[in-house]
């Protein structure tokens, strides 16, 4: 023993053997300053201290050779058992593929900043009111007038921006005949401005852009749409195209990377504000507004300040408003605005699925402790038959670090190889599931960057998912006293209760996982079955869009001409399609009374419409040709209910209350069943049905500009006539053009899309989660059979039945399966409330609903034991005993 | 030259002896001056004299303290304690009893 390491020894401790080190150090330098040979003076302190000394990388070298000693030994303990092994990466990448995929979707839909300067200065004005139920509810959009009042108000703390609602929208390039969609925004002259963008190309809007209503016929085009449309060709500049009969000319693109302030639209084309028709109009609210608060301003004073601005704005305004209750207006004026942080921008898709996705995060995550759980319990088996071999590291002098590293640095080749896989199926499921929310017509654009945010999170969660299912057994692995391993084994309950624990944990969350599952799925099936009214099936709706408006008859003559092509069977014609988004509501008075607070849903169409919807009629007639608007209505079952007492109201007049006072009358000449009209979670809305064809109030024909056939085909597959009618409109009437073909059943399936969606991940994480807890739940069992086989040799021994032994197998792990259970159903009834908003008469406490998850675990509980108890009563004690 | 292992026994007292002439010194200081004072006879090697100085430090017969010195290194500096001074009264004593009945063998025989 060197004379170093017997001081060493004597003094342990870092700081004091650094302190020798120091001191003999300081001695070598005296030396030398008195005129000794370096080389001699170090000499004398023997080879320990001289390399110690040499270098202090030293023990990183040493340090790192053990690290890979450690990892080639965790390697080759992984090839041994390489089903195990692929099986415990294979669940726990799909864990982190999982809970990767969930946090790019929400990363990039609701945390992602926009790409503009000082995001976080960025707030949205929202208003909240107390709902019909009690509930408080928000919207955030703004009439003009009332924006334009709030921004003068607070120039010198915010600046204020009015940013419209996105629109899909028709615009021609060239001749008619070429028409093509393109999201459309109307956004305030300053915002570029604000927003810090410089333009890729020409130049972007200004304040003196968006002065005078109609005066500033200029676009700009987001950066995509210039690359997707016209392949980033820079004399774009200059070009004129229309949107409807107006003529915009192209100014300049947007920065790259800038796609609106929407996450989930990709904006093709901005446009000022005053641009849009009706612009300033104090009845019409259509946009939103963002407001830039300027650093240091205090942000309640300035809600405030808001706020007020804003209820003097609905006062003035309600005083105009005749004919409307009163109850109404005080609802109008009882709402608070909020200002919102608003750096990620706002969107409606922000707002569908905000709640969805946390759901579904919570899910995975859920799962992904499944899968740790899973591989914690695999390695506790590997670290117990491992026993021997760490109590002999033990013995022959590693430490305790040197062991966790090792068992560590095997659960971080599976954490690594999970990770490298789990980052591949997020690479792939993420845009997958943006593609399941897919509502015809507008499908949501989200952009998914892989980038350090995405990186990080997945390397913090590799990281974190390896010390969850590694340090536990690592640490155990390393507490191992070699005394009684080598003797043969330690207490073999002590590992079982970590797995028994573990067992626990894994059914209760399994339990949730498929407990919530359950619900979503049901949400799905009632939503999906609830009966509209109407028949969907082998209807095709044409929206329709003219040149200029027509006159009536000639929309009567198109949808004449479509009903000679050959595979249709009705034609009708309406204002707009049910479900498909838009509403028209009015108070409704009978025999002059005040409206009694109860909105009519409106709607134009024509001869023929309910025949091609199938929807009943219960008395009276349909509409004929000669029928016009204002005069005669046909109304529905919950109409006649609302406004006649449940009478049947054919041949009663009831008039229209519109804002201002203005009455139309109309007499009921149908009275057809209920339809939905608006939404599909909504009950039957009181309804009245108008003629397409319209006179103004001298009693001439008003031309109409825009209208939707709805079609009836004789085939099980409406698209295929489709295009056949998108030729024969044009064909009928020069003037008119299809602007877009969609199915009504896929209108219908659009107000399902976020629980398809829900339904479906739930239902495949909760597959998921059932497999992998069985799984766990099969190695834990084949495992403590594995190791009380000499106990149960005696037992049957000494006359045990099989049953003895079956249930002295299971009946630990089964107790915790139950309590896992419990546990599970505790959390799925708190959990709960926090999905309410996404259930659709569903009661979690619906005993089906309950029932559903217990019997699937249970059924799975029961499989995963079958081998192992199987195993249990084939032991041989004559051979068992005769082995020891 | 003796060997380390001739000054068995004596290290101690040589350190506890130059210290009490001489206090705070550092370790070299403590080698070069046995060698100096023995007029070039008896050697500390640096492998016997820092467990020695370490020891007694533990046994609280001397205590050290760190400086920092002009040239900005750090040092360790020695000197005696109360108990170290009534330890070299013994060894001294003892040494010299010791080299006395020593002497007188060597002179007797």
């Amino acid at each position: 023993m060197s004379w170093w390491s017997r001081i060493a020894n004597l003094f342990r401790g870092e700081r004091l053997s650094r302190e020798i080190d120091e001191e003999l150090q300081s001695h070598i330098e005296e030396a030398i300053e008195q005129g000794r040979d370096p080389a001699e003076a170090r000499r004398a302190f023997g080879s320990a201290l001289r390399l110690r000394e040499e270098s202090r990388d030293v023990r990183l070298v040493v340090w790192l050779e053990s690290l890979r000693a450690d990892a080639a030994f965790g390697w080759r303990q992984l090839m041994k058992s390489k089903m195990t092994s692929a099986a415990a990466i294979l669940s726990l990448a799909l864990g982190i593929g999982a809970c990767t995929s969930a946090f790019r979707l929400i990363d990039a839909l609701l945390l992602r900043p926009l790409p503009v300067s000082e995001p976080e200065q960025l707030h949205a004005l929202a208003r909240q009111y107390i709902g019909p139920e009690g509930k408080p509810q928000t919207y955030d959009s703004w009439a003009y007038p009332a924006f334009r009042l709030m921004r003068d108000a607070v120039k010198d703390q915010a600046e204020l921006m009015a940013i419209s609602y996105s629109d899909r929208t028709d615009v021609t390039y060239g001749p008619d005949a070429e028409m093509e969609k393109a999201y459309r925004q109307y956004v305030s002259g300053w915002m570029f401005n604000s927003f810090g963008l410089r333009p890729a190309a020409g130049r972007l809007f200004t304040e003196s852009d968006d002065l005078k209503p109609g005066a500033h016929p200029y676009a700009v085009l987001s950066y995509d749409y210039w690359t997707s449309r016209f392949g980033r060709d820079p004399k774009v500049i200059g070009r004129t195209f229309r949107i409807g009969n107006d003529l915009y000319e192209i100014i300049g693109v947007g920065p790259e990377r800038f796609t609106g302030t929407e996450p989930g639209t990709v904006i093709d084309i901005f446009i000022p504000t005053m641009m849009r028709p009706g612009v300033l109009r104090p009845d019409t609210a259509w946009m939103r507004t963002l407001a830039r608060v300027k650093p240091g301003v205090a942000l309640e004073p300035l809600r405030a300040k808001l706020d007020a601005i804003s209820r003097a704005f609905e006062e003035d305004r309600a005083k105009g408003l005749g004919g409307i209750p009163k109850q109404l207006i005080d609802e109008l004026l009882n709402q608070r605005l909020l200002l919102e942080p608003a750096a990620a921008g706002v969107s409606d898709l922000q707002n569908d699925y905000r709640t969805s996705l946390a759901a579904l995060s919570v899910l995975v995550a859920l799962v992904l402790l499944i899968a740790c759980a899973n591989v914690a319990n695999l390695m506790a088996a590997q670290a117990a038959a491992r026993a021997r071999e760490m109590a002999l590291r033990v013995s022959i002098g590693a430490g305790r670090g040197r062991l966790v590293q090792l068992v560590l640095l095997e659960s971080a080749w599976l954490a690594f190889f999970a990770a490298a896989l789990g980052g591949v199926f997020a690479w792939w499921a993420a845009p997958l599931v943006v593609n399941m929310i897919n509502p015809p017509d507008s499908p949501p654009h989200l952009f998914l960057p892989a980038d350090w945010r995405v990186l990080g999170f997945g390397l913090v969660l590799t990281v974190g998912v390896m010390l969850l299912f590694g340090l536990a057994p690592a640490l155990r692995a390393s507490a191992v006293k070699p005394v009684s391993a080598l003797k043969g084994g330690e207490d073999p309950h002590s590992r079982r209760r970590l797995m028994h624990a573990l067992i626990a944990v894994q059914t209760a969350f399994c339990f949730l996982v498929l407990f919530v599952a359950g619900l979503f799925v049901a949400t799905f099936e009632r939503l999906s079955n609830r009966p509209t009214g109407f028949s969907p099936q082998r209807v095709l709706t044409l929206e329709t869009v003219t040149v200029s408006p027509q006159p009536p008859a000639f929309w009567d003559q198109v949808a004449e001409h479509l009903r000679a092509v050959p595979g249709v069977e009705t034609v009708g014609l309406a204002s707009s399609v049910l479900l498909g988004g838009y509403s028209w509501g009015n108070f409704i008075s009978v025999n002059g009374a005040p409206p009694n607070g109860v909105l009519a849903y409106l709607l134009q169409a024509s001869p023929g419409w309910t025949e091609a919807l199938r929807i009943p009629f219960i008395d009276g007639r349909d509409f004929r040709l000669g029928d016009v608007y204002p005069g005669v209505a046909i109304v529905n079952q919950t109409f006649a209910q609302a406004y006649f007492n449940g009478e049947d109201p054919v041949g009663k007049p009831f008039e229209v209350v519109f804002s201002g006072g203005k009455r139309l009358r109309f007499e009921c000449v149908g009275l057809v069943g209920d339809v939905t009209y608006r939404d599909i979670r909504e009950p039957m809305l009181p309804q009245a049905y108008f003629p397409f064809d319209s006179v103004d109030a001298k009693g001439a024909p008003r031309p109409i500009g825009q209208g939707t056939f709805i079609v009836r085909t004789s085939g099980a597959n409406p698209m295929a006539l489709a295009s056949i009618l998108r030729r024969e409109v044009p064909r009928a009437r020069p003037e008119f053009r299809v602007s877009n073909i969609r199915t009504q059943t896929e209108i219908n399936q659009s107000h399902t899309v976020r629980e398809r969606l829900l339904a479906r991940l739930a239902f495949f994480f909760g597959v998921v989660a059932l497999l992998l807890a069985g799984v766990g739940l099969y190695g834990v069992l084949d495992y403590s059979v594995l190791q009380r086989r000499k106990e149960i040799g005696i037992r049957m021994a000494l006359g045990a039945q099989a049953g003895d032994v079956a249930r002295r197998v299971t009946g630990d792990v089964f107790s915790m399966v139950l309590v896992g259970a419990f546990a599970g159903l505790a959390l799925g009834f708190a959990s709960v409330r926090y999905i309410q908003a996404l259930l659709y008469q569903v009661k979690p406490t619906d005993p089906r609903m309950l029932a559903l998850p217990t019997l699937t675990i249970l059924a799975a509980a029961l499989l995963a034991a079958l081998p192992a108890v199987i195993r249990a009563v084939r032991i041989n004690p004559a051979e068992m005993l005769r082995e020891e | 030259m003796p060997k380390p292992d001739s000054l068995q026994g004596s290290l101690d007292l040589l350190v506890l002896k130059i210290l009490s002439r001489r206090p705070r010194l550092h370790g070299y200081a403590i080698m070069t001056a046995i060698q100096g004072m023995s007029g070039d006879v008896l050697r500390a090697e640096e492998g016997s004299l820092y467990p020695a100085l370490h020891r007694m430090e533990e046994a609280g017969w001397i205590r050290a303290e760190w400086i920092t010195k002009d040239t900005g290194r750090r040092a360790r500096l020695y000197e005696l304690t109360a108990a170290g001074k009534k330890q070299l009264a013994a060894e001294e004593s003892r040494w010299l009893v010791v080299t006395a009945a020593v002497n007188r063998v060597l002179r007797m025989a």
